[in-house]
């Protein structure tokens, strides 16, 4: 009391007005610093939501591609259709009419339908898949010939989109891609238990497919493999080296200024006119083979190395100048100590910018379009020399489908694309743990 | 023809340095009496030779007409206030300043009576005749055993592990390390305290066997008692090689240096014995600086 009642008389002096203006705008300046973090704290949220509701949409869309409607058949291996001389050779077994006895099936369980319209509506709920399947059975196990085996063997996408269920029953005829006399037939299936929902091993073995339920991812997921491996081979090799010897070599000067300016300038050039140079430079003038990962690798490498290079240059500056006085003190040459102690001190941070770069390559499709490698593609590729497509590509191939179970394979792909970034993402994360652990 | 060439023998002619003659008119007249070091430049067997060193960088002229001897077996000091150019000097006797870009040296250093910026001189075999211990402790971020085995390993002085392990033991040690870390050789030398870092740094300076060791500063960044431990190395690695020291302590210059050099703005003041540095300082700069009226 005392004290207060002191203070209250006396006149403001220097400290204690200090106290006062700072008291005073305590509150404000809190309030300010609350208001800041709130702000940080909402675009985080915000980001997460939009991350969220991408996930769910592409997740809820995508899931059900990899199930796969089959339905069951009483197959006879009838060697009469097949195999009329009896060789039991299997080029001849190759060539049999499997096609043949997948709708002699249907015909036999199905006696009441006649005619060619309904014969034809009844044979097209079974994919045309069917037959391949079939003859791959008999090629494996030639045994088969001559036996009846129940064997499920998928079913079209029109009746795979209708089990799913994609397609209205009760809508009209014309308003749907299945006829009233097909749905009589899918209903008299079910009730048999002879449709079924599997897991669709085919998205995960085939190549690309005019059929749906033929196509698969396959073929897409080897192309972005063979290119992005060229990718990396190139451009990291060529964009570390690019790296050390502008920032540990080379005299500061006109040229490297210009060069430095123009890395810079190349990193924000738009993909497509690395496209147009690839076509230009690596086709038409070195002749190189067309739709190739091989021509999609050097085409991303171009595009990847300012990435690299600039990234490589900044880890290599973040390295402390006192481990190069230590080497160069301790009688190293300049060789020695780049590889001996800034190389290994900047690596992490190269294999960042190398797979951010190696991320921005495997998400890349306008470069690859020019270069051919938008083409339809059923083979799987099986060097960097085969025609092939990339995972972006193929979804955006698909997306551009209009048979309905594209659209889910869209998504499925998307699904696709992001685990293998994940995976990159992982294994760089692994990489770069293990570089730091050297201290 | 014959005009031109007593032309080209007239200037420079009296001149010792590589230093172009224009510079030197331009600032004799304001520097003359500076330049002129008091103090006995030169040793009976001096290890390393200086004369007529001149530094710049750029534009900058960061030494100017050095001269000094360094002998065999002693430790010589280097005090100055900042930026008086004995960073910079120290530099010049391992050719550390070649890394700097737009840095130029000139005149005569030599090492054993061989010019060190000759072109046949390789650097690589001069650092390893000369070593030097930096200011700010830098070990390599590997093992101790590493940073120590790294000098010997690169030169190709051991070739087995027997050998690194003799050789580390060693010069651990020689700088007084080895006991407190001879049970941890594989753990990171960053992991060392600051003075014990420094001793790492000295260890795997003396490892490859130098006839010269350079020391910027080597306890500006450490405590008094690491400062005190280095400075009792320092006393002891006398006996086999010959320190250059750079401090801005004039204490530390007293206790462990048997020669002083006074450095101010690039000229070298004054050279002497440091008792007589120290109690009875010839040139007026050097007075005032170790009586701390400025720097």
């Amino acid at each position: 009391m005392n004290k207060s009642t002191e203070h209250a008389g006396q006149p403001p002096t220097g400290p204690r007005r200090t106290m006062d203006i700072v008291q005073a705008r305590l509150a404000r300046r809190y309030a300010a610093e609350k208001r800041f973090k709130l702000v940080g704290l909402g675009a985080i949220v915000l980001g997460l939501i939009f991350l969220t509701l991408l996930f769910v949409s592409i997740v809820s869309k995508g899931y059900p591609a990899f199930q796969q409607t089959y339905v069951q058949l009483d197959i006879h291996f009838d060697a009469e259709r097949l195999d009329p001389g009896g060789t039991r050779d299997p080029k001849v077994l190759a060539k049999g009419d499997f096609g043949g006895i997948v709708k002699a099936s249907l015909r036999a369980m199905f006696p009441d339908v006649s005619g060619r319209r309904e014969k034809r509506e009844l044979y097209g709920l079974i994919s045309s898949g069917a037959a391949y399947q079939l003859r791959d059975m008999l090629l494996a196990d030639p045994k088969l010939l001559g036996t009846t085996q129940k064997i499920w063997v998928p079913a079209d996408d029109d009746v795979d989109m209708l089990i799913k269920g994609h397609m209205d029953r009760k809508a009209a005829e014309a308003d749907r891609r299945l006829k009233d006399s097909q749905l009589g037939l899918i209903e008299r299936l079910e009730e048999e238990g002879r449709i079924q929902k599997r897991f669709n091993t085919t998205f995960f073995t085939a190549g690309d497919s005019r059929e749906p339920e033929l196509a698969g991812i396959w073929g897409a997921t080897m192309g972005s493999l063979f290119t992005l491996a060229v990718t990396l081979m190139l451009s990291f090799p060529i964009g570390v080296a690019t790296a050390v010897y502008l920032e540990e070599f080379a005299p500061q000067n006109k040229w490297t200024d210009t060069i430095e300016v123009n890395i810079n300038n190349l990193a924000a050039v738009p993909s497509i006119v690395f496209g147009l140079l690839g076509l230009a430079v690596f086709i038409n003038f070195f002749g190189l083979p067309r739709s190739a990962p091989l021509v999609g690798g050097l085409v991303l490498t171009l595009m990847t190395l300012p990435t690299i290079i600039i990234a490589g240059r900044a880890a290599l500056k973040s390295v402390p100048p006192s481990i190069r006085e230590a080497a160069l003190g301790m009688g190293a040459s300049k060789m020695q100590m780049v590889t001996h102690h800034v190389l290994p001190l900047a690596m992490p941070g190269m294999l960042t910018g190398t797979i951010i770069g190696m991320a921005q390559a495997l998400g890349e499709t306008a470069p690859l379009l020019m270069i051919g490698m938008v083409a339809f593609i059923v083979d799987i590729p099986h060097s960097a020399l085969d025609p092939s497509t990339v995972l972006p590509v193929q979804i955006y191939l698909w997306a551009d489908s209009p048979e309905r179970a594209f659209v889910e394979r869209t998504s499925a792909a998307i699904m696709v694309l992001l685990a293998f970034l994940i995976l990159m993402n992982a294994v760089a994360v692994v990489l770069r743990k293990k570089f730091e652990r050297r201290w | 023809m014959n005009t031109i060439d007593p032309a080209i023998d007239q200037p420079g002619m009296g001149e010792v340095g590589v230093e172009a003659p224009v510079s030197i008119n331009h600032t004799a007249t304001v520097r003359r009496d500076q330049r002129e070091t008091v103090g006995n430049i030169t040793v009976p067997d001096p290890r390393m030779v200086c004369r007529n060193v001149n530094v710049h960088y750029g534009e900058k002229h960061a030494i100017k007409h050095v001269s000094l001897d360094i002998g065999s077996n002693e430790v010589v000091a280097m005090i100055g206030p900042s930026g008086c150019g004995k960073s910079t000097f120290l530099r010049c006797l391992n050719r550390m300043n070649d890394t700097i870009d737009g840095c130029r040296v000139s005149g005569e250093i030599r090492l054993e009576g061989q010019d060190i910026y000759d072109k046949k001189m390789d650097v690589v075999l001069l650092r390893a005749q000369v070593g030097m211990v930096f200011q700010k402790p830098n070990p390599f971020p590997k093992s101790i055993f590493e940073n120590v085995a790294y000098g010997p390993r690169i030169h190709g002085l051991i070739t087995n592990r027997s050998e690194a392990e003799e050789v580390v033991e060693t010069s651990l040690r020689r700088a007084g390390l080895w006991d407190e870390v001879k049970e941890r050789l594989d753990q990171p030398g960053t992991g060392l305290s600051g003075g014990q870092q420094q001793r790492l740094c000295i260890a795997r300076t003396i490892a490859v066997g130098p006839e010269v060791i350079l020391m910027d500063e080597p306890c500006s960044a450490l405590d008094p008692i690491a400062t005190a431990k280095v400075e009792e190395l320092i006393d002891e690695l006398r006996e086999n090689f010959t320190i250059a020291i750079v401090t801005h302590s004039m204490q530390q210059a007293a206790r462990v240096s048997q020669r002083t050099a006074y450095f101010h703005l690039g000229d070298l003041i004054e050279v002497g014995e440091t008792d007589h540095i120290f109690t009875a300082p010839r040139h007026q700069l050097t007075e005032d600086y170790i009586t701390g009226r400025f720097g």
